[in-house]
């Protein structure tokens, strides 16, 4: 499977309220609320960790969930945050990713 | 020289100078304003209005535009052209003799400034109640005009369709607004700290439940009015969005159609 590098973007807003992580798109102003897992993933995507590692560290030891399950439920949910700009995505690592505080 | 008619609309503490050379339209203004109209403090902005002839282009139903342009924000509407400098707080508008534009281009004025300093204007019925403020928001047909004419006389009603909320340092108040609903009535111009803000559901019985944060603030977002894209100020309405709800109970809030829902209400 061909490896993917995950970044916040600039253009969003973002902010942990009441335990929940709220997103915003500043392009199409998509508001998005994530789940425990994708919070974990959100706070992860650093432009060079590999998405595999991120799943493998953050999701897989952290909740009881099955390796090929989570991958594909990450896979999921960065190309819907993808897909309004939230989230970048490459086959390489981001050089100086554009990341926004988590 | 032509005699120019200044009146000052002054919503939310923010007045706001309007010049006309028709003193007709002043007089228009005056009663549209009424209760909101200010002689005494200095206006921090002035508008130029200036009066042409309704052509069908004006009658269009083209949406509404709000852009940033070299330092001055351009509205436009079928209806309206205007500019504004906000920092030379100068700007002007063009429009027929009607009412409605100007308080258009007033709501569009009050939301820019506002997105700047923590607050926004919201969909929602607001009224002052033993000193504090409750806010109850929702989208047309939540109940905003109902429970606005359910209040018991001691309330003081805000407005029951837009709302006007400014921060001001840790705290958040509710302000009057000449903005009216159904109700057809123009808010009280005073203010007080904001207690609670409900979102509002019709059902068939009266009940209070608790909101999680997330849903706070999505419900927020979906009714606060904003017009502008503009990157920046959907980051700055995302931020006023959630500081209120980390400082302001938010509640939903069920009702059936009869002055007893009030009971419910702190």
């Amino acid at each position: 499977m061909t490896e993917r590098y995950i970044a916040r973007s600039t253009a969003i807003a973002a902010r942990m309220l009441g335990g929940e992580m709220m997103v915003m798109s500043a392009v199409d102003s998509t508001f998005f609320t994530l789940n425990e897992v994708a919070t974990a993933i959100w706070q992860a995507a650093d432009g060079h960790t590999p998405l595999s590692e991120i799943v493998a560290r953050n999701i897989c030891a952290q909740f009881d969930v099955e390796p090929e399950v989570a991958r594909r439920d990450a896979d999921q949910f960065v190309d819907a945050l993808a897909q309004h700009g939230i989230l970048l995505v490459s086959d390489h690592p981001l050089e100086n990713p554009p990341v926004e505080a988590a | 020289m032509r005699q120019s008619h200044d009146i000052a609309v002054d919503i939310g503490g923010m007045p706001i100078l309007l010049r006309t050379q028709d003193p007709s339209f002043r007089q228009l203004l005056a009663r549209r304003y009424e209760g909101f109209v200010d002689a005494t403090s200095a206006p921090r902005f002035t508008f130029d209005v200036n009066l042409v002839t309704p052509t069908p282009e004006m009658e269009s139903e083209e949406g509404v535009r709000v852009e940033m342009r070299n330092g001055e924000w351009h509205l436009h509407r079928g209806d309206f052209r205007a500019q504004w400098n906000p920092r030379a707080g100068q700007g002007s508008i063009r429009q027929s003799a009607n009412p409605y534009s100007i308080d258009s281009v007033l709501r569009i004025v009050h939301t820019l400034i506002l997105a700047k300093e923590g607050g926004f204007l919201l969909h929602a019925a607001s009224a002052i109640r033993r000193g504090r403020a409750v806010l109850f928001s929702g989208v047309s047909g939540a109940g905003k005009t109902t429970i606005s004419r359910l209040a018991p006389r001691e309330a003081t009603l805000l407005t029951d369709e837009v709302s006007y909320v400014r921060r001001v340092r840790e705290e958040y108040q509710a302000c009057g607004t000449p903005f009216a609903g159904e109700l057809a009535r123009v808010g009280e111009n005073c203010s007080a700290p904001i207690s609670t803000l409900y979102l509002l559901a019709k059902g068939p019985e009266n009940k209070v439940e608790s909101v999680s944060a997330a849903d706070a603030v999505g419900c927020l977002l979906r009714n606060i009015l904003f017009f502008a894209e503009d990157a920046e100020l959907v980051k700055l309405v995302f931020r006023s969005a959630c500081e209120f709800v980390d400082r302001v109970p938010v509640r939903r809030l069920t009702f059936v159609p009869d002055q007893r829902v009030w009971d419910l209400i702190r």
